[in-house]
């Protein structure tokens, strides 16, 4: 199934050329006007003149072996303008992974343990805090915490390690801030359904001790809704993070892709847009994976809805 | 806390639908209102602008709120008050476009799927897979690429993006429709697919589909938002909530926060409404299936 | 004292704890349980009081909503919470609401309970042998090894000859009767002097409910167990039960030696119960069912007999006040013409 997804997704990437108005020429030019002879060159490199399906062989067999054609506004390759800027965006979506799952998590299993204040204020706050969007909560904690208390930088990458983590901060937890709602409160009502459920009634009429009841029954078998939410958020921050990165001047791939959407730099555009798929594509098996892997009920393939 | 209300009986649909709200209590009443509230901005929004929200005049950038200009001027000198209330249009617009278009495809195919089952529901299923491997706001920069920026180019591809999703969840509800003993009846007795669907099947999911169009029309807002403030959806100087942030935000860091927050605002604030009122509308639904 | 798993089951049943031989082992007295439903308390249970003593088996009888589930889980204190209690429920000699911490564990473990459906009862991602032996393992501080050769050998008493490869198994691999057979199992294994059977044979269809029920009432013999039989079905808690308790609406209305169920019911509730099932050796027009239909503790009318709206033999005296139990003939019963009933109730009441 994700070899034909990739397959499918990287056949309507592909297409997404031919839809656009005019002949793939001016597509791939960006609409600026060509000498004659580039138009030639053009059409060898990309095999315009040839069966539609042909040329997507070509193109799908260049991709397999890292040529993903060249960007039209700066003239380089778009493997090597990716492989610049990868890092950034990964950085980015592992960070923000890391405060979701550390601190949603976290904050869900608190509230979904004990009922009571902390409870109460959780419902409250990850009610509002899931409804920020990504790009909202970019300039209120840039307003916040870069302008008013000074804490972080505002904008940009950062030069060395340290650096990056002080400037992906803010970022980081734009993007997670919307996620990390949502995954508290799946958490806390995983953690309550489970609380409530017959076998761990049968546990604690055995007179295991509640630490064991906890452990290995409320909180083993919540993992699984808990990974798959986790997982699917995580999945979704791969997208969302091009907008944080716009909002912060970041210079990761969604930022670039947005950038050459504007500019019309198609082969750019692919090129991005592939290997966001393809990322997406991995995580959500991998959510797969692990959750055939919890639940010894499932058989790999099959995610319960 | 919000008890089932019953689907069949003899009360009349309106009144039903009262009884749906009354009983999401007052969390969901007063997201209906808001809704309700921004439903008639979007409508009459620029009418009731008390300014001219497209008309720029430099001088008068970033000045704070005196008299009747409520919220101050935004970076161009627009009084932002008027530019909100025109921007309600196109901020609800949108989501509502692509609310109709997936949910009535997703239906649709969701229902197929679920009445023939066998290959047809093998490809619909399959074929929906796929689509799963977009990301709504991957798609929706992907079209604009394409087909050049603009509301409609997004609002679509989001339509798109969505379709799995939805048709996802009315899928199950539909299969579990399909299983019940009076289908069976109905079909043993003659009655044909199509009204089958249409009279029986389709009813009794409606308010899971209610439900879902509500929690859909939030994930729109903010994906459409995010697209306009990406400046690949709505394009200035059309007011629009997404468009107001992306064009004010240097206003952030030079110390005029208002434009661009009172926008974010408008649009955490009716999102919110939604959710909520999704969210109550979800669990009824849920009850009612019991 | 000795951990009662360690002393194997039976020498832990007839081992003195304290309490002077010939005593009850349990005793409820008044129980009377409040739920909150929707924001307001409702009787499920009223004035309840049944005493079980060593070894000896009593059913309790009652239909849906009769409280008879409810009454269990007092017992082991695993009502859900806000549940009001009142009355007292005293475990060889103590107050079982007064335990806490490592008090309430043992006694826990001392009584076993036995749920109705085994699936939703066991955890479903891990092992059953993980469920069989983990009471041994966690709170008796038996290891792993030890726990699992126990375990071996108590399936083989319920009947599982290859134990140690379904101990590897998961709950979904095995089929109902089998997974309660492996409760039974597991309850046993703790070494408990009092079996909770909460209708542990309704889930399951109906030759497996005749083996299953045979291993348990084999094996509580064998170990010398007391037993509450929890069940809505009359027949068979006379069957194996020494004595019988009948709930109606939260309320107990009889208690009888099983063996005279039949024959000089105490009140008419459990006449009408004994007399609606259809008997294999008769022919009967109509089926004789008890008119209207059973009411929860919170639905019964407080000034009156609770099953005085279909009773047939219902008069004045039996609408004025709530009947008390009366003593008569070694048994209980809460009806206000107990007395005068007697000996006429396994008639027809007149058709």
């Amino acid at each position: 199934m994700l070899v034909a997804s990739l397959l499918v997704a990287s056949f309507l990437i592909f297409a997404a050329l031919y839809l656009s108005p005019g002949n793939p020429a001016a597509s791939l030019s960006g609409g600026r006007p060509l000498p004659p002879g580039s138009i030639r060159i053009l059409d060898a490199r990309y095999h315009l003149n040839e069966p539609f399906f042909a040329q997507y062989w070509y193109w799908l067999d260049n991709v397999l072996h890292g040529n993903l054609g060249i960007s039209i506004a700066v003239r380089e390759n778009v493997s090597t303008l990716i492989a610049s800027r990868i890092w950034t965006t990964a950085g980015l979506v592992l960070y923000a992974s890391l405060i979701i799952v550390v601190l949603g998590v976290g904050l869900g299993v608190v509230s979904g343990l004990r009922p009571g204040r902390l409870d109460t204020t959780t419902l409250v706050v990850t009610a509002v805090s899931a409804a920020v969007p990504a790009f909202i909560a970019a300039i209120v904690l840039i307003l916040l915490f870069a302008v008013k208390l000074r804490w972080f930088p505002a904008l940009g990458n950062g030069t060395d390690f340290l650096s990056n983590v002080r400037h992906f901060t803010l970022p980081a937890v734009a993007l997670a801030a919307a996620s990390l709602a949502i995954v508290a409160r799946v958490t806390r009502a995983s953690i309550r359904e489970e609380g409530d459920r017959e076998h761990v009634q049968t546990a604690v009429s055995r007179g295991i001790p509640a630490r064991y009841v906890i452990r290995r029954h409320i909180l083993r078998n919540a993992a699984i809704p808990i990974t798959t939410i986790s997982g699917i958020t995580i999945a979704s921050l791969i997208a969302v993070a091009a907008v944080v990165e716009v909002a912060f001047s970041l210079n990761g791939l969604g930022a670039y892709l947005v950038q050459s959407a504007e500019n019309k730099d198609l082969a750019v555009v692919q090129g991005i847009s592939l290997v966001l798929v393809t990322a997406f594509v991995v995580v959500n098996l991998l959510v797969d994976v692990l959750y055939a892997v919890l639940d010894p009920r499932v058989v790999l393939g099959s995610r319960a809805q | 806390m919000s008890a089932a209300v019953p689907l069949s009986g003899a009360i009349s649909r309106r009144s039903r639908a009262w009884a749906v709200l009354r009983a999401t209590g007052p969390a969901g009443i007063t997201s209906a209102v808001i809704i309700a509230a921004a439903i008639f901005l979007a409508m009459f929004g620029p009418l009731l602008a008390p300014y001219p929200p497209n008309l720029p005049n430099l001088s008068l950038a970033w000045v704070g709120p005196v008299g009747s200009h409520l919220l101050g001027y935004d970076f161009e000198g627009r009084d932002v008050l008027s530019r909100l209330l025109a921007g309600a249009q196109t901020a609800m617009l949108g989501p509502l476009a692509v609310v109709l278009v997936s949910m009535t495809a997703g239906t649709l195919l969701a229902v197929i799927a679920a009445w023939r089952r066998g290959a047809s529901d093998v490809v619909i299923s399959s074929g929906l897979d796929i689509l799963f491997a977009f990301p709504g706001i991957l798609l929706a920069v992907l079209a604009a690429a394409v087909f050049g920026a603009g509301l409609l180019a997004a609002a679509i591809a989001l339509s798109i993006a969505y379709l799995p999703y939805v048709a996802r969840v009315l899928r199950g509800a539909a299969l579990r429709e399909r299983s019940q003993p009076y289908v069976a009846a109905l079909e043993v007795q003659g009655a044909s697919a199509r009204s089958i669907c249409l009279r029986h099947l389709i009813p009794n999911i409606a308010p899971l589909v209610v439900a879902q169009a509500t929690i859909l029309f939030g994930y729109a807002m903010v994906d459409l938002a995010a697209v306009s403030f990406l400046g690949l959806g709505v394009q200035p100087p059309t007011a629009n909530w997404g468009v107001m942030i992306s064009e004010n935000q240097t206003g952030i860091l030079q110390g005029y926060p208002l434009p661009a927050l009172a926008a974010g605002v408008c649009i955490v604030v009716v999102v919110i409404a939604v959710n909520v009122l999704g969210e109550r509308l979800f669990e009824q639904a849920q009850a009612a299936r019991g | 004292m000795s951990g009662p798993g360690q002393a194997g089951p039976v020498a832990s049943a007839l081992a003195p704890t304290g309490s002077t031989p010939g005593a009850p082992l349990l005793e409820v007295a008044g129980l009377t349980v409040l739920l909150e439903v929707n924001q307001t308390k409702r009787a499920v249970l009223r004035d309840v009081s049944l005493t079980v003593r060593p070894g000896e088996a009593v059913g309790l009888v009652g239909e849906s909503g009769s409280g008879k589930s409810m009454t269990a889980r007092a017992i082991d204190r695993l009502l859900p919470r806000g549940a009001e209690v009142e009355g007292s429920i005293r475990f060889g000699g103590a107050d079982v609401a007064a335990l806490a911490g490592a008090d309430l564990r043992r006694y826990r473990s001392q009584v076993a309970m036995i749920f109705q459906d085994p699936r939703a009862h066991t955890n479903p991602v891990r092992r059953v042998g993980d469920f069989v032996t983990e009471a041994l393992r966690t709170s008796l501080g038996v290891n792993a090894a030890e726990a699992r050769r126990r375990a071996v050998d108590m399936l083989t008493q319920v009947g599982i000859d290859d134990g140690a490869r379904r101990l590897r198994q998961y709950p979904h691999e095995m089929s109902g009767g089998m997974l309660q057979r492996i409760m039974i199992a597991a309850a046993l294994l703790t070494g408990p002097r009092l079996l909770l059977a909460d209708e542990p044979t309704t889930a399951l269809d109906v030759t497996t409910q005749a083996e299953v029920m045979a291993i348990l009432d084999g094996l509580r013999r064998e170990f010398g167990l007391a037993m509450l039989f929890i069940t809505h079905d009359l027949e068979l808690a006379a069957a194996i039960c020494d004595r019988t308790v009948v709930l109606y609406a939260g309320q107990v209305v009889e208690v009888r030696a099983s063996a005279l169920l039949h024959t000089d019911p105490l009140h008419p509730y459990t006449a009408a119960l004994a007399a609606a099932r259809p008997d294999i050796a008769q022919t009967a027009h109509r089926l004789r069912a008890i008119p209207g239909r059973p009411l929860s503790a919170f639905e019964a009318p407080d000034g009156e007999c609770a099953f005085a709206p279909r009773c047939a033999y219902a008069s004045d005296i039996c609408r004025t006040a709530v009947p008390a139990p009366v003593e008569l003939d070694g048994g209980i019963s809460r009806c206000a013409r107990a007395h005068e009933l007697r000996g006429h109730l396994q008639e027809a009441p007149g058709d």
